[in-house]
């Protein structure tokens, strides 16, 4: 430090400053910040309903868990390839009616074209009770309502999917360029021809990528609706769980990493084909 | 597009035609029909059952009576100490997954990894993120049994899966001025790591962390569903008993838990900006 004064250096006893990242202020709210994080976890620890000898046992549990899980066993294929497919299908279905029904709620839970403060409201509400609403618990309720199978799981997949893509496309409504529409209004468009030449071209890129995107999603979650009975892999994965066929578990696991990495692979190729 | 021949109409004007998203019309007219006999397929192996559809609006509304008005008094403790537990078993699970995640982050980042570790923690965040909350949440049940600890594990994986896979790619996209200038100075790897790769990633790191308490307290209320603590098992209970009313009350509380979350996250996450 010293090199970097250019006076004398007796003077520097009283003169000199030492360089500091943060002021008081800074120093000081990041120490309650610390703080406050500590007294959260210290609080969470000592109060929350954990029996602990399970957790010293638990690693020795896991590696007995993996330990009859291999080798997975490929003669649970010729079930598991069907339920994949459907699993496949339950998500793509889920996602095709979520697009369509999205659309309009998205239209109107813009804040800039919905057309009144209640039709506002109506699609904010169906926005933020689907999106707040697990898959799973969808599947719980549609499966209560419709009985076991993949209907309920593709509905499940849907009602979750609607306030997903709602938000997303009616995020994108409202940071649109106004332009274009004031342009057609100039010209005398009806209010259909302003939707489909105005505002469809500039939320189509985003709407691409956001349906993409919940497909993606979608397959995950497809995974799991069979364990409520909604259709899908998630059913053979219970039941193998239930009657402790661990070799059948983790084929159906690793089945579930393929077709998920599937997913993924084509969401990535489709995206940048499409954006 | 440009080089696409354009139509020419009887005035003699080139006439304007909107630009297709892919250029081939065999291309694109096989790609409409591989599409459409897909979702053709996909329909009639699901067996849309309009009749059963019918039968089950009855008892949906059956259920949507009994869920009206949502009860909140019956299991009103029960209801408080679920979601107590839930939010319990996220706070644990976050900072330990957090904490968990930055080795296998780092171990994923390509820039400065060698290629074993590479691929050792690539495959660890990939087998994370692809199972299911809920798979996970099965099998550590299965391990370690019923309850809260079974959460925290599930969620530990769950966030190592996001948060890992978020900061290695942080920091495939560092600077690395800071790297030679830390080693010019003589520093070992680990020196490096802690003074020039870590401060690079932190503020992304605790942005990341504040969303990922987001996502795992929903997700925390959906795996006591499979009996791994929180509010899931209480909803699980109320749905077992047909208990309609309980269970929307629980529904209720948790959307407004998650969007109380969600609007403190976001502004905390704003904050550290």
């Amino acid at each position: 430090m010293s090199s970097l004064t250019s006076g004398p250096l007796k003077e520097l006893g009283k003169e000199s400053y030492r360089w500091e990242r943060y002021t008081r202020k800074q120093r000081l709210f990041r120490y309650f910040a610390y703080l406050a994080v500590a007294v959260i976890l210290y609080w969470t620890l000592s109060s929350i309903d954990i029996f602990w000898p399970w957790v010293w046992s638990a690693p020795v549990e896991i590696q007995d868990m993996i330990r009859r899980m291999i080798p997975p066993n490929p003669g649970a294929l010729p079930q598991i390839i069907p339920a994949l497919i459907e699993t496949i299908n339950i998500a793509t279905i889920g996602t095709v009616f979520a697009v369509l029904i999205s659309l309009p709620v998205a239209y109107l839970g813009a804040s800039n074209v919905s057309p009144n403060k209640i039709t506002l409201a109506i699609a904010r509400v169906i926005i933020v009770s689907s999106r707040s609403i697990d898959t799973l618990i969808w599947a719980l309720l549609f499966v209560a309502i419709l009985g076991p199978g993949p209907m309920a799981g593709v509905f499940a997949v849907t009602f979750r999917a609607i306030g997903f893509l709602g938000k997303l496309i009616g995020e994108s409504i409202e940071e649109m360029d106004w332009g274009p529409i004031e342009a057609l209004q100039a010209a005398g468009s009806s209010r259909g021809h302003i939707i489909s030449y105005a505002i469809v071209p500039q939320v189509l890129p985003t709407f691409w990528a956001v349906a993409i995107l919940r497909w993606d999603i979608n397959i995950r979650e497809s995974t799991v609706l069979g364990m409520v009975g909604a259709g899908g892999i998630g059913m053979l994965f219970q039941v193998a769980i239930d009657l402790f066929r661990w070799r059948d578990v983790s084929m159906v696991l690793f089945s579930i990493i393929v077709v998920v990495l599937f997913g993924e692979i084509i969401t990535s190729i489709v995206r940048k084909k499409l954006i | 597009m440009m080089k696409q021949e354009q139509p020419i109409s009887d005035t003699g004007h080139y006439k304007w035609k909107k630009p297709s998203f892919i250029q081939n019309p065999w291309i694109r007219y096989g790609l409409y029909l591989a599409v459409f006999v897909y979702l053709f397929y996909a329909f009639s192996t699901l067996s849309l059952d309009i009749q059963r559809v019918m039968r089950g609006i009855p008892r949906a509304m059956q259920i949507f009576s009994s869920a009206i008005p949502p009860n909140f008094a019956a299991r009103g403790p029960l209801i408080v100490t679920g979601f107590i537990e839930s939010i319990q078993i996220t706070v644990v699970a976050t900072a330990a997954g957090v904490l968990l995640s930055i080795p296998f982050g780092f171990m994923a980042a390509k820039n400065i990894s060698i290629l074993p570790v590479y691929v050792l923690g690539r495959a660890v965040i990939i087998v994370s993120r692809s199972l299911h909350p809920i798979v996970l949440g099965v099998l550590f049940v299965k391990a370690v049994g019923f309850g809260a600890f079974a959460g925290v594990l599930t969620l530990i994986i769950y966030t190592i899966g996001f948060v890992g896979k978020l900061i290695a790619e942080a920091i495939e996209e560092i600077k690395f001025g800071q790297i030679e200038a830390i080693k010019s100075t003589g520093a070992g790897y680990f020196t490096i790591l802690v003074y020039a790769v870590f401060p690079q990633i932190l503020p992304r790191l605790i942005g990341l962390t504040m969303y990922q308490f987001d996502i795992n307290l929903r997700a925390s209320a959906v795996i006591g569903l499979v009996g791994a603590g929180g509010i899931g098992n209480t909803l699980n209970s109320a749905f077992g008993r047909y208990d309609y009313g309980t269970a929307s009350a629980i529904l209720l509380v948790m959307i407004a838990v998650i969007l109380v979350v969600e609007a403190i996250s976001g502004k905390l996450r704003r904050f550290t900006k």
